[in-house]
């Protein structure tokens, strides 16, 4: 618990971080810019995740957990993921997300 | 004090975050990134989760944005800048981004939380032993099926960055 | 008293040779397959001869007492209801025991004469593995204690008869026959079906012994009259009867027998000729003190004349055939009408010698046309066709068999001392005490099958030399051996005192010939044998000059009374052709319509929305997350 900050400021701080990662999401043309934004969205969640649990069940470590475990997940998905973006660049020499619509109708 | 500290650390978590997803360089972009996640170890440190902030520093900021610029470095110039959006899109995502935050924040705010005042000391060595234990609460088989998942992660990526040069071969 | 136990083996020592077959599937040699096929057989003879002896021996015969039903083994197979159980069971009495016996023996001589026949077939081991099940289905019909298991078996023979005549599934004409056979056979079954669901709704059980006592619940009833002045029971036999008249082949459901000649031949002589197509009368038999009693006899009324008129019809029509074993198919139609008519006329007197009349002949009958079978068998194999205007003048060549097919033939029309002689005799004198007709059709009948087994006789082994492509030779002595046996108990059989041992109250009766009726159905088998004799023992012109001035009463003949050709139109002009154009046009343009309607519009709609799905993640992304949005509104703001 940080002394005199309340949990809503917290988790205000989590909500702005999170809609400006789908804001980067939604508008970037890039892979890599995408997964940065992806980033930024997991963090945001984590550190709901950590307040929740520091403000709310003290005694518990669930949410802490949670966090180390989003972290772990989120590192495993940037390594694939690059290792895909990595390949992709070798197939088609480009890693905008416009060039890669395969699966388009 | 410390919430003076809050704020700033909350000011430039959001200043980063905003020049992340804006910058049309994406060297520049990734290290952003990096001190929002810095940012986030630091509040981390401050709510008393030394271990959390560790894992954040050593994981994110150590590995995964460095596996980020050497993706970038593989794929681009570093003076790469990025194309736009078109500007209808941008102007959704803006529009929904901000939408998403008004009625977030209104849930939180209008949200009476429980107040919970006894505070006790994060100790790392219960978070150890309830992290590996297997009784209530215990986290052991997340904990294992995160190393499995990890080991398999590491295999495939290998498997898919080393690509179709074993047929050339 | 004996311990029995051992009747369990008889059906299973097929049963297990039809698994060892089936389950090696043509990977086993033919040798090995024919040697386990007959090794297995040779033990259930041995065993039901044996069980024959010491039932019946264990009276030491001379005393008026009854032969015991016994049931050495009973269980229940599927508990359905707690009244009504279905059970499997083993029920021996006079008439399961000497059925026992005729299907063991004659299955024996089959599987033993194959040996030679299907020599070099392919499919041999098959074929083995058929007749295997085909023995066990027959001999768990003939055993079951209960009419349920008597419907299981039944549909089993039904369908090992389906797979023996579709032998040949290369032949198209084959594979008609065998589903000619096994729908005709089908569409009585479910007559039976329902003929057993309604006996055993209202009797309470399906056990023979409980559904034959006379204090049981069938018999100590008077049931009232339901429909058509007959009481439910009465149309309950009735349709049991359809049943048995489907799978004996008597008229009107006569019509698959002559086309399952298609079978390889042993296979006729086993199923069309001793075995399956007795099932009918064995059925009627089974349930005779029912059939007797319900309606004062009302049921068996019908069950002679049918049995009268396919006996006629089935004489008439074979008359005309020219193709050898289609005369003995309709003369085994005749045949078991005969026997039918004799259980018909069987309610009058308290020993019901009609009765023991049927069964005896059921028991001649079955010797003497399976010799003729495989003795057809044997020409066919020597010539390799069935054709009699091939065939002539064969009695130099294939001496055994001549002589046999003779005794045979003789057996057939009624000639002493052969056994056929004595069982038809006591069929007539039954006849004669019950009703003027149908001792009249049955005297004629007599004549007419003299006649048309010797015009066979005649024009198989007299007659004009033909020229033949190769001399021709009889087989081995896995096939002169079963002929000489069968010969033999045809010759003897008539002696067995056979009321002594089969009759309908479990009684022995001692039956005397009355040498005046004797005489006279002697007198009308020689006028036919001499008749014949004379039109075919050599080459003439007669016989279809004789044909030609019959005109269409000949044409009705060759045509088998147009029987064949109004199912045809029943089942194609009415039911095909106008019925199912109906139902067609309705699937076609209604159902497949809708469907088709159906098809169009999914099609038609998702190209008109499929731009929606561009391929980038971020649009739809935006829409998720759009859709999120909405709902936590529409959650935040509802109340």
């Amino acid at each position: 618990m940080i002394e005199g900050v309340s949990i809503q400021e917290i988790m205000a701080v989590s909500v702005i971080l999170f809609f400006i990662g789908v804001y980067g999401f939604l508008t970037r043309r890039n892979l890599i810019s995408i997964l940065i934004s992806l980033d930024l969205l997991l963090n945001a969640v984590a550190l709901n995740m950590a307040a929740i649990n520091r403000y709310l069940h003290p005694d518990n470590f669930q949410g802490h957990f949670f966090a180390v475990f989003i972290i772990a997940v989120a590192a495993a998905e940037v390594a694939v993921a690059i290792a895909i973006i990595v390949d992709l660049y070798r197939l088609i020499h480009s890693v905008d997300v416009e060039e890669v619509d395969k699966l388009k109708y | 004090m410390e919430r003076l500290l809050f704020y700033l650390i909350a000011a430039s978590l959001i200043g980063f975050g905003l020049l992340t997803v804006t910058s049309r360089r994406i060297l520049r972009a990734a290290v952003y990134l990096f001190f929002v996640l810095a940012g986030m170890a630091a509040l981390y440190f401050l709510m008393g989760y030394n271990f959390l902030a560790a894992v954040q520093l050593v994981v994110y900021a150590g590995g995964v944005v460095v596996l980020i610029v050497f993706a970038i470095l593989l794929t681009h110039g570093i003076d790469h800048r990025l194309r736009l959006a078109p500007a209808g899109q941008m102007l959704a995502a803006l529009a929904l981004s901000l939408a998403g935050i008004g009625v977030s924040l209104f849930a939180i705010f209008s949200y009476d939380f429980p107040k919970v005042l006894r505070e006790p000391e994060v100790e790392m060595s219960a978070i150890g032993q309830q992290l590996l234990s297997t009784g209530k609460n215990g986290y052991l088989l997340p904990f294992e099926v995160i190393s499995i998942l990890l080991l398999a992660v590491m295999v495939g990526a290998i498997v898919i960055a080393k690509g179709r040069k074993m047929k050339n071969s | 008293m004996t311990n029995f136990d051992y009747a369990l083996w008889i059906p299973l020592l097929p049963f297990l040779s039809f698994l060892i077959l089936g389950l090696s599937a043509n990977k086993i040699k033919a040798r090995a397959a024919g040697l386990t096929g007959v090794l297995s057989l040779v033990l259930a003879t041995a065993l039901s001869l044996l069980l024959a002896w010491s039932y019946f021996g264990a009276h030491g015969g001379g005393h008026e007492q009854a032969y015991a039903a016994l049931q050495p083994l009973k269980w229940v197979w599927l508990r359905f209801t707690d009244t009504l159980p279905f059970e499997m069971g083993i029920l021996l009495d006079p008439l399961s025991v000497m059925m026992l016996v005729v299907v063991t023996l004659v299955s024996l001589m089959v599987h033993i004469y194959s040996l030679g026949y299907m020599k070099g077939e392919r499919g041999f081991a098959r074929y083995y593995a058929f007749l295997s099940l085909f023995t066990f289905a027959m001999l768990g019909l003939v055993l079951a204690n209960n009419i349920f298991q008597t419907y299981f078996f039944w549909e089993l023979v039904g369908v090992s008869s389906f797979l023996l005549i579709g032998f040949y599934y290369d032949r198209p004409s084959a594979v008609a026959a065998a589903k000619k056979a096994f729908i005709v056979t089908r569409f009585a079954d479910l007559g039976f079906l329902i003929g057993i669901l309604i006996l055993s709704y209202y009797a309470g059980t399906f056990d023979f012994a409980q559904l034959n006592a006379p204090d049981g619940p069938v018999l100590s009833k008077d049931w009232a009259p339901v429909f058509g002045g007959h009481s439910l029971m009465f149309w309950a036999l009735l349709l049991i009867f359809m049943g048995a008249a489907g799978k004996s082949a008597m008229f009107p459901l006569h019509i698959w027998l002559p086309d399952a000649m298609e079978g390889p031949t042993p296979v006729s002589a086993l199923i069309h000729a001793a075995t399956m197509v007795v099932a009918g009368v064995y059925l009627v038999a089974r349930l005779f003190p029912v059939y007797e009693l319900v309606d004062y006899g009302a049921a068996l009324q019908v069950v002679a004349w049918v049995g009268a008129i396919s006996a006629l019809l089935a004489a008439i029509m074979a008359m005309v055939q020219m193709d050898i074993k289609r005369v003995l198919a309709y003369s085994t139609m005749s045949q078991i009408g005969y026997m039918m008519l004799a259980l018909g006329v069987s309610d009058g007197g308290a020993d019901a010698l009609g009765y023991t009349a049927s069964l005896f002949h059921l028991f001649t009958h079955a010797f003497f046309k399976s010799l003729l079978f495989l003795g057809a068998g044997m020409i066919i194999h020597a010539l390799h066709t069935n054709d009699l205007r091939e065939m002539g003048n064969l009695r130099k060549h294939l001496p055994w068999t001549h002589w046999t097919f003779l005794i045979a033939c003789l057996a057939i029309s009624g000639i002493p001392p052969f056994s056929g002689f004595f069982s038809k005799d006591e069929i007539l004198a039954a006849a004669r005490e019950n009703h003027f007709w149908i001792f009249a059709i049955g005297y004629f009948v007599a004549g007419l099958t003299a006649f048309y087994m010797f015009r066979l006789y005649f024009t198989i082994f007299w007659g004009r030399e033909r020229q033949y492509s190769h001399k021709p030779h009889e087989g081995g002595w896995n096939m002169k051996l079963p002929l000489a046996f069968l010969a033999l108990i045809t010759l003897v059989a008539g002696f067995i005192p056979f009321g002594e041992f089969v009759s309908a109250d479990g009684l022995p009766h001692h039956s005397a010939l009355d040498w005046k009726l004797a005489g006279s159905s002697i007198g009308i088998a020689l006028i036919g044998i001499l008749a014949a004799m004379y039109l075919y023992s050599e080459y003439k012109q007669l016989p279809s000059q004789i044909a030609r001035s019959l005109g269409p009463l000949y044409r009705l003949v060759e045509r088998k009374f147009y029987i064949d050709d109004i199912y045809a139109f029943v089942a194609k002009r009415i039911m095909i052709d106008t019925i199912g154009a109906g139902v067609a046009w309705f699937d076609r343009h209604i159902v497949d319509g809708t469907m088709n309607l159906i098809g169009r519009t999914t099609l038609r709609l998702s190209s008109a929305i499929k731009g929606v799905q561009s391929g980038q993640v971020q649009h739809y992304a935006l829409a998720f997350l759009g859709g999120a949005l909405a709902l936590a509104v529409f959650f935040f703001f509802r109340s």
